[in-house]
């Protein structure tokens, strides 16, 4: 029996740009080597311009996708107001959590899933500071979309979102259906 | 006392009993290190946090607040230290209210020890404690077990033998302000570059009497080299097949809670006396 | 009091990240194993060109979390008339186990060095290479615990690479990455060498995309790809680091290059 953080396989990446951020996932779910699905999205959206990417087990994704969910509409009703503090709002920000709760504040990026090691190696190679959002965008697609293809458990397509100040632009990126 | 959620304790103990393997927590196989001065101590952290032979944050903090004149270098898994601080931290700024008293290093390290000993090391928190309260100057280390030393240099995590090794040829009693912070960042510097579990950069804080400074990334001696290449890609590149733009303006078709409009005329309802 | 160490790893025999001991044995009976291998970490790299080939490594030997050594060299030329290989025209890169790197060079180099003696010319790539993979399958139930890379010029002049396993599987390829950060260059090179992912913009919409074609790099190209895909290697990966080593394989021999990386 393999690790729980494993068997469903998927990918995430966040990376930050020139008033912007990019976050991206792939879209395979699967059981072990057997494909599933290649619809199932791994990044979740919690109010104007904040967005939570996840991997691990499909089930603790949508237990604790919608766990954060119930909490932020308490807190908007709560606070009358939306969760994303007003210092973070206009500023492009990233973090990564491992499964304990360590935060790895990051000024470049930060990946997460089964094909971690080849996210790394691609954005630590690809990324340079201050990209404009397109640059960004074919900078974090190319990274994700290279790093998936070695991993046998990712892939099968991705999405990719760009937010900015004023829009967010989400985008379906064609990939290998192998 | 805020406790841990054990909710998926029987599903994770059955799934470890079939031979799943425990999770890779982000830990900080680190070099942190302490030593006293005439007049204050000084303890200083490398900056790597791994994820098994990975670097998760090349520029993390490993230097914790705890109160203004105690600080905490924490080793070991990176979110026990983080949070076992964190919770002393708060327990102690209460017990200095209701005691109408400056906080104390040995209480602080007495909290943290009780804390982790009974958690019997499954907090896996190794943390150097250091401050200057009325008592005096204290410099003390904690294990994940519950032990603790007093001692006037210490090193902790996987790279204290290279640190410890700095201390014990060049360790002198009575040492200036200058001579401690420079003998301590030598000995993490040895951790960054003899330890693989330890890199990047030096992090450094003096406490005093008077005040407690804190150098972040004190020295810096890893900066990446740059890339001999742009690998900037010609825009269109990737093959997009569906594109969806959502507008800040069209923001209110997505979002379930809206701001009401608030009326100039007339008068407005007195919220704060 | 004792000092406790915060790496399992360091208490008692150094092992593999990936193969840190288990203690599967029933209640009450002790394990006793052999464990002859250990994985010594680095990492290394080979690109095939037009009319040469490029043969990298770093320079850093671990165990653990010790660095055992700051320079020793994976990347060794093959099969010269004489011990200081001047006249060598193939490269062998080895990773893994540092012994067993260091025997499978000495068993390939002599057998090289036989076959000129015997046959009064040098031995082809090609030739090599399956050779080779005899010798690692020949140890197919005690293997070597390596991962080779050969690279030399074919018959034609073009610049070839040899990928293996430790059993002697193995596959002429345009671009390797092996060892410890495999798995953070070979994404790159798929991206950056054969341009994987990547399509002519404008030239259609959707599927409709052509793909960027395929075009020879320059040596000059290639040296920089080596270098910035391990100064990323060195910063993610704890086990790569200290210097990097080239081999330049071209029809006028091997020129080597040495350069700093990272020592933390």
């Amino acid at each position: 029996m393999s690790s729980p953080f494993s068997i469903n396989g998927g990918a995430c990446v966040a990376m930050v740009g020139k008033d912007c951020v990019a976050i991206a996932c792939d879209l395979r779910l699967g059981l072990q080597a057997l494909t599933v699905s290649n619809n199932f999205p791994k990044i979740f959206q919690y109010g104007d311009n904040v967005f939570l990417g996840l991997t691990g087990l499909a089930t603790d994704l949508s237990t604790v996708s919608d766990l954060f969910r119930y909490k932020v509409n308490m807190y908007r009703l709560r606070e009358e107001r939306n969760i994303a503090p007003k210092t973070f709002a206009n500023l492009p920000f990233i973090c990564g959590f491992d499964s304990i709760g360590c935060i790895d504040f990051a000024a470049d990026f930060i990946v997460s899933g089964t094909a971690t090691d080849q996210l790394y190696g691609m954005c630590e190679s690809l990324w340079e500071p201050n990209l404009a959002p397109e640059d960004l965008f074919e900078t974090i697609s190319q990274a994700l979309m290279s790093a998936v293809d070695r991993d046998a458990l990712s892939g099968w397509g991705a999405y990719v979102y760009i937010i900015e100040k004023d829009k967010v632009t989400k985008r379906l990126l064609k990939g290998r259906q192998d | 006392m805020p406790g841990f959620d054990f909710s998926n304790y029987n599903r994770n103990a059955a799934l470890h009993a079939r031979g799943v393997p425990l999770p890779k927590a982000t830990s900080t196989g680190t070099t942190i290190v302490g030593c006293i001065f005439e007049g204050g101590v000084v303890i200083a952290a490398d900056t790597r946090a791994t994820s098994g032979p990975i670097v998760a944050d090349k520029n993390c903090e490993k230097l914790h607040y705890i109160s203004p004149n105690i600080w905490c270098a924490g080793a070991g898994t990176a979110a026990d230290t983080e949070f076992t601080t964190a919770l002393i931290s708060s327990q102690l700024e209460l017990h200095s209210l209701s005691t109408g008293r400056k906080p104390r290093v040995v209480t602080c390290m007495t909290m943290l020890k009780q804390h982790l000993f009974r958690y019997q090391g499954h907090i896996g928190a190794y943390l150097v404690v250091a401050g200057v309260d009325p008592t005096g100057t204290h410099l003390f280390t904690v294990h994940a077990h519950g032990s603790t030393d007093k001692l006037p240099y210490v090193t902790m995590g996987s790279g204290s033998l290279a640190a410890m090794s700095v201390f014990e040829t060049q360790w002198k009693p009575q040492l200036t302000q200058d001579e401690a912070v420079a003998l301590c960042s030598e000995a993490i510097q040895s951790g960054i570059f003899n330890d693989l579990g330890s890199g990047s950069n030096v992090d450094v804080a003096i406490i005093t009497d008077k005040k407690t400074t804190l150098k972040r990334n004190y020295i810096k001696p890893n900066e990446r080299v740059p890339k001999l290449k742009s690998y900037i890609f010609k825009r269109g590149t990737t093959a997009v097949l569906n594109e969806k733009i959502i507008r800040k303006e069209d923001l209110g078709n997505f979002v379930s809670v809206h701001e009401l409009a608030v009326e100039e005329t007339g008068d407005k309802m007195e919220v704060d006396a | 009091m004792a000092m406790f160490s915060q790496n399992p790893l360091m208490n008692g025999p150094n092992y593999s990240f990936s193969d840190a001991p288990k203690t599967s044995a029933p209640e009450g009976s002790r394990e006793h194993r052999f464990d002859p291998y250990t994985d010594n970490g680095g990492s290394t790299l080979a690109i095939a060109g037009a009319d040469f080939a490029i043969m990298a490594g770093d320079t850093r030997l671990t165990s653990g979390y010790s660095i055992n050594s700051r320079h020793h060299p994976k990347v060794f030329k093959i099969g010269g008339t004489t011990a200081d290989q001047h006249d060598a025209t193939i490269v062998l890169s080895v990773v893994g186990f540092a012994a067993d790197g260091e025997a499978l060079k000495e068993r390939l180099d002599s057998i090289c060095k036989m076959y000129r003696y015997r046959h009064g010319k040098p031995m082809s790539v090609k030739a090599c290479a399956q050779r080779l993979s005899t010798i690692l399958y020949q140890k197919r139930f005690f293997p070597y615990y390596a991962y080779a890379i050969l690279g030399g010029l074919d018959e034609a002049g073009k610049g070839a690479v040899y990928s293996y396993d430790p059993v002697g599987s193995y596959e002429r390829e345009q671009c390797r990455a092996g060892g410890a950060a495999a798995s953070l260059i070979m994404p790159f090179l798929d991206n950056q060498v054969n341009f994987k992912n990547q399509y002519v913009p404008g030239s259609g919409e959707g599927h409709a995309l052509q793909e960027r074609e395929r075009r020879p790099l320059s040596r000059n190209e290639v040296e920089i790809l080596v270098k910035d895909a391990f100064d990323g290697a060195v910063e993610r990966h704890i086990e790569v680091g200290d210097g990097l080593q080239m081999m330049v394989i071209t029809s006028n021999g091997v020129e080597e290059i040495l350069l700093p990386l990272k020592k933390d």
